[in-house]
């Protein structure tokens, strides 16, 4: 289908795309456009006016903050998936971003388009939820950042106004000799994944593990951490058993059902991914 | 901010040329190179970023050209099938394999595809199975079972080695 009839700016600074959301009813942040593109094709959005931000250089970015990891809304995929930087600090993204969508959508996708789509089993929401991402928003009115736990508001629904956008994420790199493993189910290579897991851990000076996250994607509305599962492996040195107990309590998570796929296939999905996430994160992992 | 719904001129370069056109914001690149500048080698096929039909290079990188406005672009070198072959006669080497190795039935996927692979040929002269499958992974081919089209990429891509020894 085609697109319906809309309004179109390509504002040259962020200030100015501000300023576009703050004086345009219904306007939408167009970035990679990988989905909202498709869901104007499809007649799923209805937007009055298009803010495109493709052309606001100083959203695209790659940046080495020290502690942190800072990424622009606006940069695409493939940067990240061809960064040295986050090939070194940040390996579960890189992992995960392989499984975003194709190399042709991964070209022009964004970081923050992936984010603020918010679909459940998208990678970049999953990790930056694994990750304890800080999400950074600005508006016309100022900036605000806010942690990727309160992002999601419900289903494909960030917690952003009207005339908010998503700048940037902030994510902090775990330490040197953390294990890491991104792992999801599709029908087939570059779907959506029916569910994914992302698992980091590192082991203390006393071989246990004394740090541990866990995240679940695309069995509930939005990425979801597992608690229960990491305090099950924290203090332990994950053997066997451990493993299993952690899994375990994946696959207790309360997994939705669609109609092409039911929860308890989604939970039995969360219980083998995170059991094997969690034993590849092991091996990578310097105990 | 002034805003318009309607239709503006836009400027860019397709196959190496300066075009121009007009097109309203909700127009797709993919339509406006097949209406606007009778590109119809492009082809749309789900308008949803799924099946690959329409890929072109924007920049020198693969892209959906039905999940990107025409207005988007302005200022943009775009590359389509139309661009592959030097002249009529000669086909470009990744044509001339599909063409001898049967990589194609009904023909419809085939220019998305023939302008991934020649984004993968131009990064990687000598890419291996996997990675040409990857490639095709963004690409839907409902005819010919995807064997003869990744042999045909391997196939242009020795061919493009063997053309550019000779040419060094």
């Amino acid at each position: 289908m085609k697109a319906p009839a809309v309004d179109y700016v390509a504002p040259r600074s962020l200030d100015e795309a501000l300023q576009c959301l703050a004086g345009v009813d219904n306007a939408r942040v167009l970035a990679g456009g990988q989905s909202l593109m498709a869901m104007l094709n499809m007649r799923f959005a209805f937007p009055d006016c298009l803010v495109d931000i493709n052309r606001i250089p100083e959203l695209a970015y790659l940046r080495d903050e020290g502690d942190t990891i800072r990424i622009g809304a606006m940069t695409r995929q493939r940067d990240v998936e061809f960064s040295d930087l986050v090939r070194d600090r940040l390996p579960i993204l890189r992992e995960a971003i392989l499984n975003v969508g194709h190399r042709q959508t991964r070209n022009r996708g964004t970081v923050g388009g992936s984010l603020c789509q918010l679909d459940p089993s998208a990678e970049i929401p999953t990790i930056a939820m694994a990750l304890d991402a800080q999400l950074h928003v600005a508006s016309a009115a100022g900036t605000r950042s806010l942690a990727m736990a309160d992002f999601p508001a419900g289903y494909m629904t960030p917690a952003l106004e009207a005339d908010e956008m998503l700048v940037g994420v902030s994510m902090q790199p775990w330490e040197p000799g953390h294990g890491w493993s991104f792992l999801e189910f599709s029908r087939r290579h570059g779907d959506f994944a029916i569910a994914s897991a992302a698992v980091l851990l590192r082991f203390g000076p006393d071989a246990r593990v004394d740090r541990c996250s866990i995240t679940l994607g695309g069995v509930s509305t939005a990425p979801v951490r597992m608690g229960q599962a990491e305090q099950a492996l924290l203090g332990t040195k994950a053997e066997a058993a451990d493993i299993e107990r952690a899994a375990a309590l994946c696959g207790a998570v309360d997994a939705s059902s669609d109609a092409y796929v039911p929860g308890w296939y989604r939970q039995r999905l969360a219980r083998v991914l995170s059991s094997r996430a969690i034993t590849r994160a092991l091996e990578r992992a310097t105990r | 901010m002034a805003t318009t719904q309607d239709p503006r001129p836009v400027h860019l370069s397709v196959n190496g040329k300066p075009c121009q056109g007009m097109a309203a914001p909700r127009l797709h690149l993919a339509d406006f190179l097949r209406g606007e500048l009778k590109l119809t080698g492009t082809h749309v096929g789900c308008e949803h970023g799924v099946c690959g039909a329409c890929t072109v290079l924007v920049d020198g990188v693969s892209a959906r050209s039905c999940l990107m406005l025409a207005v988007q672009g302005e200022g943009c070198a775009i590359t389509t099938v139309e661009g592959l072959a030097a002249d009529e006669h000669e086909l470009h080497p990744l044509q001339q394999a599909f063409h001898e190795l049967h990589a194609l039935q009904c023909g419809f996927c085939t220019p998305g595809i023939l302008m991934s692979l020649s984004e993968l040929l131009a990064a990687n002269p000598d890419p291996d199975e996997d990675t040409v499958r990857d490639v095709l992974s963004g690409h839907l081919c409902r005819c010919t079972g995807y064997q003869n089209i990744v042999a045909a990429a391997l196939r242009a891509a020795r061919l493009l080695r063997e053309r550019d020894g000779h040419a060094r």
